[in-house]
């Protein structure tokens, strides 16, 4: 049985990849996701079938395994569409504290006396990283859900005092081979590491969660890795360090599509330093129409591209979405959605929840595809977005979006922008836009304003 | 090596299947699941073993209900004919 399980195990990571691979296309994409649920299964399998068990751990297993799967088909059937960055959040976490307690367990089991040698020091790592993920992890989802606010806190030195407390860890680690046998010890390594996590997200900003959520699923890769050498397990090994390597990558195409360093955003602090630039917008004339104007202004309009944003989510507007859409293409117009690629609250959100809402994932295009066609569009419906369509990311220096790319909605021949107020958005910027003569505006809930656009249509036909 | 491979996977998956692709892989490192198993097959310490089950039932939640919720997302994007549920 030596070497069997080594293949079985190797056999498990290839089912990952394939899983991974057919995520390439929505057609294919479900499959995969089965593929990589039974290279999971096999690596459990696998495992179960080459330890040794008595009673007791017999008990453990099955039950555990049950509990756990029952609560999380539970979470996973009944979470909302728009909270999918929270429970990826909060799934991250636990994963995090799963592969930090199986740390601290195996300190335990040498009485709290490590040997200095890679074993050892892969179960502090991995107790690092794994608390840093789950208090980091929880943080994000108290953020996400508005539990504690989502604009950035702001402690001052923070940076200063998140390495001041990063050496004091690894200090706690070196000496931790000297003085063996100190339970308390332990538990203050542990502590500090929490607090790091914390320390970590809570500077940033509600618009950055979504790339802290990738690093922190990338980290729950690296801490699997590193669980990994604890148990000389090569599935460990391979799986996370393919899910360590996965998160960066998608960590770093999430950074691109906002101009930003990674550690820009760590670091930032985004969104604190624009209040004083959040301009005053008492002298600048905005026009505002009723949904009268704007159902007969797309009345006359051929070329449609609608521009979803968080607002939609939030008013989980979807459907109502999908019910415009169906009448507009129902007159012969044709309609498309720009999606840029931090929409909604983490990379792909709006395509998930427009599919929610069955329409065509054909119809959504990305945007370097839109960007050429807005020249020969009449009308551009944005609906509760902002900051991606915000020209100050071209034009002006000073703003902290500046460089980040934009969709060219200016380009168009009209513009209707559907939003609760003239408020500032999450990255609290004023915006252009909605000065230009061009624009319209259309207040109100972006659930309502599509209803009311959609009734105010079909009364015009 | 698996990072190499990682880094060719991820760069040609659409921004579409952006979350999926996040709470599919998420759902992978709950692979420290064995981590669990390992841990509670390997001792008969009391604490041990507890400080294993609870991290044996926080793994299982994040690989099934990873794995769930992937499904649950995939398949709204399938060619929308005319299903009406969600």
């Amino acid at each position: 049985m030596g070497s069997s399980y080594v293949i079985l195990y190797f056999l498990s990571s290839v089912f990952f990849i394939l899983g991974i691979k057919m995520l390439s296309s929505p057609v294919t994409a479900r499959r995969g996701n089965l593929i990589s649920f039974s290279g999971m299964a096999i690596a459990i399998i696998t495992t179960l079938t080459y330890v040794k068990y008595d009673l007791n751990s017999i008990i453990f297993i099955i039950s555990g395994i049950s509990l756990g799967g029952i609560i999380g088909l539970v979470f996973a059937r009944k979470v909302q569409m728009t909270s999918m960055p929270q429970m990826v959040a909060i799934f991250n976490g636990l994963g995090g504290l799963a592969s930090s307690l199986i740390a601290f367990s195996e300190i335990i089991k040498v009485s709290n006396s490590l040997e200095f040698n890679i074993v050892s020091i892969s179960i502090l790592i991995s107790v690092l990283i794994g608390s840093v993920t789950f208090s980091g992890s929880i943080t994000g989802f108290l953020k996400l859900q508005s539990l504690i606010t989502g604009k950035p806190i702001l402690i001052p030195l923070r940076n200063y005092l998140n390495l001041l407390l990063l050496i004091f860890i690894i200090g706690l680690m070196v000496t931790s081979f000297f003085y063996s046998g100190n339970t308390l010890f332990f538990y203050i390594l542990i502590s500090a590491c929490l607090v790091l996590g914390i320390l970590i997200v809570l500077p940033i900003g509600g618009a950055d969660m979504p790339v802290v959520v990738a690093l922190l699923n990338s980290y729950s890769g690296i801490v699997a890795a590193f669980t990994g050498f604890i148990f000389s397990n090569i599935a460990l090994i391979i799986s996370g360090s393919l899910i360590g390597a996965s998160g960066l990558i998608l960590t770093r195409i999430m950074t691109k599509a906002m101009n930003r360093s990674l550690a820009n955003v760590i670091l930032g602090g985004f969104g604190a330093t624009s209040e004083s630039i959040a301009a005053d917008t008492s002298n600048k004339n905005y026009k505002s129409g009723s949904s009268d104007d704007i159902a007969s202004l797309l009345e006359f309009s051929e070329n449609i591209i609608i521009v979803p944003g968080y607002g939609l989510a939030v008013a989980q507007a979807q459907h109502s979405l999908k019910e415009l859409l169906d009448i507009l293409t129902n007159q012969d117009k044709k309609v498309i959605f720009a999606i840029h690629p931090v929409a909604g609250r983490m990379p792909g959100h709006m395509n998930v929840l427009l599919a929610e809402a069955n329409i065509d994932y054909e119809l959504l295009l990305d945007l370097d595809q839109v960007n050429e066609k807005f020249s020969q569009t009449d009308v551009s419906i944005i609906i509760g977005a902002n900051d991606v369509v915000n020209p100050a990311a071209k034009l002006d220096k000073n703003s902290p979006i500046y460089g980040m790319p934009i969709l060219d909605v200016e380009k168009s021949r009209s513009i209707v922008v559907i939003k609760r107020s003239m408020n500032v958005g999450f990255a609290g910027l004023d915006n252009d836009i909605f000065y230009n003569e061009k624009t319209l505006m259309f207040f109100g809930d972006a659930k309502d304003s599509i209803d009311s656009l959609t009734k105010s249509f079909k009364e015009l036909n | 090596m698996a990072m190499l491979l990682g880094y060719e996977l991820i760069k040609k998956i659409p921004p579409t299947l952006h979350t999926p692709l996040m709470s599919g892989t998420n759902a992978i490192s709950g692979i420290v699941i064995i981590g669990s198993i390992l841990v509670i097959t390997s001792s008969s310490n009391l604490t041990v073993n507890i400080l294993g089950f609870i991290s044996l039932i926080l793994s299982s939640i994040n690989v099934f209900g990873g794995f769930i919720v992937t499904d649950r997302m995939l398949e709204m994007f399938k060619k929308p004919k005319k299903k009406g549920d969600n």
